[in-house]
Order: C-alpha cells, then sequence, then structure tokens
C-alpha cells in the first residue's frame, strides 16, 4: 500500500479524518513553506498539499492564484521546489506524506516521465492534477505508476457516475471530491446535497473519499464526519499564512485539525 | 490531391495529436452539453437559417471581394484582393462567432452569457449580440487593456454589458481567458461562455471556426464569379486565430491554393518581445487545449508583446498547429514597425484604414504579390477596420 493509503487507513480505523492542508511552494519564499509545513505537521496535518505555482490557473481561485502571483514574482523554478522537498522529506523524523498540486501544463512542458520522476525522488507521495480530465490522463496515469506515486484526480458534484467510475479507476491513494460547482476558496456546499453526492460516489468506488473546496473552517470538517475519509483545507490556511504569518497558520490549522477527531458519543 | 481534414476534430477534439481539453472536472459537463447541442445545431436547418438570416440582415453579410487597384499598381506583381470583414456591423469578423454562439446559448436554453476581450472587439462583438438576442452579458477584461481601449469598453457599456476588470496575473487578455473560464465553472448552468477564437477546450476551437467559415466559403465562391477561378494565395493575419481559420479552413481541400497565416513579430523574436507562438513557440498546454504555445523552460506563460492588442496572445489555436505540423499553411511573422506601414500604405493607397491585426497581413500580402507575377491573385482576409486603434496609432507615428 502506499504511504498515503496507509495514513488514510490508519486514521479510518480510529474513525478519525484526516486533516489535509494546502499551501503554496515559494509563497513568500520556501524557507517559509518549509517551516509551513513543519508547523502544519506539528498541528496534526496528515498528508500535505504543496501547490506548484503556476501563471494560469483556471481551477484555482483568487486567493490561491495570487499565492502563485507572489511566488512567480519572486522568480520560484520547480527544480528549486524539489530540491527544498527532498531536503524536508529525507529528514529522518519526517513522515508525513505530501500530494503536489500540479498544472498539466508544467508537468506536460518538464516531460511527463521526467516530472513523475523528480517528484518521486524529491520524496512526494503523489500528484494532484487539476487541469487533467480521465480522457487526457494515460500518459500521466503510466508514468506515476512506474514511478509509484499515487495520481489523484478529482470528481465533482456535475461528475456523472460513468465518469467518476472512469476516474476513480485512474485515481490512487484517495479520490479527490470537489464539494462545490465552482472554483477553490468560495462558499460551502448544503449538508444534504453533499451527503447525496458523496453516497453515490461511494457506490463506484473503494477508494477513501477526500472533500476540498470550499472547506475554510471547522464546523465544515465536521460536517463531513462519517461521510468522507479527509478533509482538504486550502485558500484559507494560505491566507492565513499570507496576512498573519507561521504564528496565524498555527493557530487556524489547530482549529481545523481538531474538527477532524471523531466526536464523543 | 485534396487533404482529408473536413472530419476534424475527431470525437476527442483532436486535429492530429493537437487539441483536447484540458480543465478541471468541473467544467467537462458543460462542455460535452455544449458539444452535443452544437452538433444538433449544425445538422439542423432551422438553426443555420436564422444564422444566415442574421448574417445577412443585420451584420451585413456577404461581405465585399474587394479589388486593391492601387495597392496592385503600386506593387507591381500580383493582383490584391481584400475579403472586407472590416465592413462587417461593428467593424471586424468577431460577430460571426458571436451571433452564432449567443444562438446557441438561446438554443441550449440558458439566459446569461459571458466572453473575455483584449482590444476590445470581440467584447464588443459579445455585447452586440447580447442586446441583439436579449441576453444578459459580462465581458472580463484585463484593467491595463480597459485603459488602452476606451473607445470599445464604452460601446460594451452603451449596449448595456457589464465590462468586469481582471486584475490578475499580467492583467491582459489571457489573464481574461482565466476570469471568464473560472466565472464560467461557478454560473455553468445558466450561462454560456462565448470564447472569441479558435483557443480553448474542446469544441471551441470547431465551433468558432465553424461559424467564422462563412468568410472562406464566400471568398471561394466570390472568387468564381468575379474571376473565374481559385486565388494562388490567401492569407490571414492570426492571434488566437479565428479569422485565419475561418478563411482558410473551406480552403484547406484545395492544395493548389497557398494559405499564409501572419502572426505578430513584436519588436524582435526575443521570448517577450513579440507574440508568434508558431514561429518561435513549442507546443504545450494552455487555457484547456494542446496547441503551440510561448513559455518559459518551466511551463510558465511567457509575456508577450505586439503593437496590435488582438494578436497580443501566447498561444494559438489547435488545428493552426495542426496545419503547421503537415504544412498545409505557411506561418510567418511581421513586426511592428512593419505593420505600421502597412497601415500607412494602405490607409494613403485604398482609402480604407486597417486594424493593426490586418496591417500584419498587408505587409505580407505586399510581400508575396510582389514576387508573383500579375495574373495571379493573392486574396488578404481583411479582418477588421482601423478606428479602435486611431489613438495609439498616432501616438507611435506622432501624427
Amino acid at each position: 500500500m502506499s504511504a498515503i493509503a496507509t495514513e488514510l487507513a490508519k486514521l479510518k480505523a480510529k474513525k478519525q479524518l484526516a486533516f489535509i492542508p494546502f499551501i503554496t511552494a515559494g509563497d513568500p519564499d520556501l524557507e517559509t513553506t518549509v517551516s509551513a509545513i513543519t508547523t502544519l505537521v506539528d498541528q496534526g496535518a496528515n498528508l500535505i498539499e504543496i501547490g506548484f505555482p503556476f501563471s494560469d490557473p483556471v481551477a484555482d481561485g483568487p486567493i490561491i492564484q495570487a499565492s502563485y502571483t507572489r511566488a512567480l514574482e519572486k522568480g520560484i523554478k520547480i527544480l528549486d521546489i524539489f530540491t527544498r522537498v527532498q531536503e524536508l522529506t529525507s529528514r529522518p523524523d519526517f513522515h508525513t506524506p505530501l500530494v503536489g498540486m500540479v498544472s498539466y501544463s508544467l508537468i506536460f512542458r518538464y516531460g511527463v516521465a521526467e516530472f513523475t520522476f523528480a517528484a518521486k525522488s524529491a520524496g512526494f507521495a503523489g500528484l494532484i492534477v487539476p487541469d487533467l480530465p480521465p480522457e487526457e490522463a494515460d500518459e500521466l496515469s503510466q508514468a506515476t505508476q512506474s514511478a509509484e506515486l499515487d495520481l489523484i484526480l478529482l470528481v465533482t458534484p456535475t461528475t456523472t457516475l460513468e465518469r467518476a467510475k472512469k476516474i476513480a479507476s485512474l485515481s490512487r491513494g484517495f479520490l479527490y471530491c470537489v464539494s462545490i460547482v465552482g472554483i477553490t476558496g468560495t462558499q460551502s456546499a448544503q449538508q444534504q446535497s453533499l451527503q447525496q453526492y458523496l453516497e453515490r460516489i461511494r457506490t463506484v468506488t473503494d477508494l477513501p473519499l477526500c472533500v476540498g473546496f470550499g472547506i475554510s473552517q471547522p464546523e465544515h470538517i465536521q460536517r463531513l464526519q462519517g461521510l468522507a475519509e479527509g478533509a482538504i483545507v486550502g485558500s484559507s490556511l494560505v491566507r492565513c499564512l499570507h496576512e498573519k504569518g507561521i504564528e496565524g497558520l498555527k493557530q487556524q490549522a489547530q482549529k481545523l485539525a481538531q474538527a477532524t477527531l471523531p466526536t464523543q458519543g | 490531391m485534396a487533404i482529408l481534414t473536413e472530419n476534424l476534430p475527431d470525437s476527442r477534439g483532436r486535429f492530429g495529436r493537437f487539441g483536447g481539453r484540458f480543465v478541471p472536472e468541473t467544467l467537462m459537463f458543460a462542455l460535452e452539453q455544449l458539444t452535443a447541442a452544437y452538433l444538433e445545431a449544425k445538422s439542423d436547418p432551422t438553426f443555420q437559417k436564422e444564422f444566415r438570416q442574421i448574417m445577412a440582415d443585420y451584420v451585413g453579410r456577404p461581405s465585399r471581394l474587394y479589388y486593391a487597384k492601387r495597392l496592385t499598381e503600386h506593387v507591381g506583381g500580383a493582383q490584391i484582393y481584400f475579403k472586407r470583414e472590416d465592413l462587417n456591423h461593428t467593424g471586424a469578423h468577431k460577430i460571426n462567432n458571436a451571433i452564432g454562439q449567443a444562438l446557441l446559448t438561446k438554443r441550449m436554453g440558458k439566459t446569461n452569457i459571458i466572453a473575455e476581450t483584449g482590444a476590445g472587439q470581440h467584447g464588443v462583438a459579445s455585447a452586440t449580440a447580447g442586446a441583439l438576442l436579449n441576453l444578459p452579458c459580462r465581458v472580463y477584461m484585463g484593467s491595463e487593456d480597459i485603459r488602452r481601449q476606451e473607445l470599445n469598453v464604452f460601446r460594451m457599456k452603451a449596449m448595456g454589458t457589464q465590462v468586469v476588470p481582471v486584475e490578475s496575473g499580467s492583467k491582459t487578455l489571457r489573464d481574461a481567458v482565466n476570469e471568464a473560464m473560472r466565472e464560467w465553472m461557478a454560473t455553468v448552468e445558466n450561462t454560456h461562455y462565448i470564447i472569441g477564437s479558435v483557443i480553448g477546450p474542446h469544441p471551441f476551437p470547431m465551433i468558432v471556426r465553424d461559424f467564422q467559415s462563412v468568410i472562406g466559403e464566400e471568398t471561394i465562391a466570390q472568387s468564381f464569379e468575379q474571376f473565374g477561378t481559385l486565388p494562388n494565395v490567401v492569407v490571414a493575419c492570426v492571434g488566437g486565430g479565428s479569422n485565419a481559420a475561418g478563411m482558410f479552413y473551406p480552403f484547406i481541400p484545395y492544395s493548389e491554393v497557398e494559405l499564409v497565416g501572419v502572426e505578430a513579430g513584436g519588436r524582435s523574436c526575443e521570448s517577450g518581445e513579440h507574440a508568434s507562438t508558431l514561429s518561435y513557440g513549442q507546443p504545450g498546454v494552455l487555457h484547456g487545449t494542446f496547441s503551440y504555445v510561448l513559455q518559459d523552460h518551466d511551463g510558465q506563460t511567457s509575456p508577450v508583446h505586439s503593437v496590435s492588442a488582438g494578436l497580443d496572445y501566447p498561444g494559438v489555436g489547435p488545428e493552426h498547429a495542426y496545419w503547421k505540423e503537415i504544412q498545409r499553411v505557411r506561418y510567418t511573422s511581421v513586426g511592428d514597425r512593419d505593420a505600421l506601414e502597412g497601415f500607412a500604405l494602405c490607409s494613403r493607397l485604398e482609402g480604407i484604414l486597417p486594424a493593426l491585426e490586418t496591417a500584419h497581413g498587408i505587409v505580407e500580402t505586399v510581400r508575396i504579390a510582389a514576387k508573383r507575377p500579375k495574373h495571379e491573385r493573392v486574396v488578404l482576409c481583411f479582418s477588421g477596420r482601423g478606428d479602435k486603434d486611431c489613438a495609439e496609432i498616432a501616438r507611435l507615428l506622432k501624427l
């Protein structure tokens, strides 16, 4: 089993939701990114998503896009991200699986096989590619399998069951369930429709379901108890880090992590 | 031998290896819905009749195929003809696509339209279609472009369109495309996104090409009527590539007709100084399609420059990438300075002020005509009129 699958199975046994925070690599610099990662681990992050800054992100909302723009203005390069992540993941006491969130534009330019190999060497456990539908995913699916990286694709509330099945069959580790129709960092989903949506997806896959987009508050996470295996929080943490620094990130992560613990009674 | 490309794109939206769909899953439902609705409309005579009717009564089609006598005499070579898309209502070819997609919006039962715009021509065309067909319209436009294109911003607002400034990234066309796509993701149930060029995920490159193909179809018919045969060469400027795709597509099977696409050479061939995607770029993914792109080594989109805001785009339609690869179309580029001379030459000799995009095509047309015998004919897709560029040209030429 992959590091991601192992971690999620362990949490499921404890009836605990995985807390999966997202931060942007290089916002405002890679030193801060490394401190942010270790801070998030200390606060109970089970997996961490690392966003690779891209000049033209379409799936991301204004908060994450602004963080990409800040990082790119400082001249961040993909190679710098791999180098710093490798330093971090080779520490003997670092065990949290890291997942790269990367636009296919970047992966294609780097070379699909080369990128997956470099990501694996840097110590990433998986890749989320938000702009790659299953119809175009064959090459990356094969490359990630040979590199033993989990490829994590996304389903949304408008995805038909037939498509969801195809997407799940190409995904490893977990299935990323977008909770709203729209972009990151916007409104949250209605509880009833969320439940129906996740139950529907559950009929076509045994993969753990992690929910992202529209998750920013502890109460959003609590609502996922019993429905999903993990909660992905992006924009609100990126904003916290940008506005209040590591200390602000720490406080917010603590509150969110608390909400992933099983409720009593 | 005819080249068989009429059946492209294939069912995955591919033109050879180019095209496809590289978009968030959220958009897949809408793209499949749009594909189905479009294919149905395409084979529905009632829909086609309504489109042709508006093209005739409202847009003023067919646009003229005009013999540019003084320019021809000045050059002293092959005869130069202009396909006068500048005479369409709103002053450019963009209206053909905007009307077509607005009709499609109604057919799908959607109530709102959004669009992106760079120089403002597509924004104006969409605003026009929105007013005509009673579809509330929002246009996304980089704040930098809003500043540079005051006249078109006013035209859109006057027609009741809301112009939304885009402050992200480079604050220009490509950011407006990003923003419009994002907005579409959140409003897809009742909103159609009228993309302005043959770019973006399938089925957009096909839809835009088809609605613009009226240009090439008319040109073929008019050529036979006016001089009894096909032209020897057909030239069009290429930014995203919609006027060129509409002009070239019907000519593709006629392999005896040379097709030439003209990109913006800007100030030089250094990165960031031009917008010649097919000439200096490489294959990559941008705005949901796999085509040629201008990127840095890491895959980040490069800055682009052209004196013409309509050619200032770091990508190009995937079908152009395909035509380049199969060598059916030759792509070349013309720089800022030459384009300004082309503008001046055409204005003085023909009394027609071309858009700066079109001026790039004029320069290449003159170069080609000069090398060819007098009995041959070169047709330029005269994509738009120059009114929108006058303030900028006056500043640059110190008129």
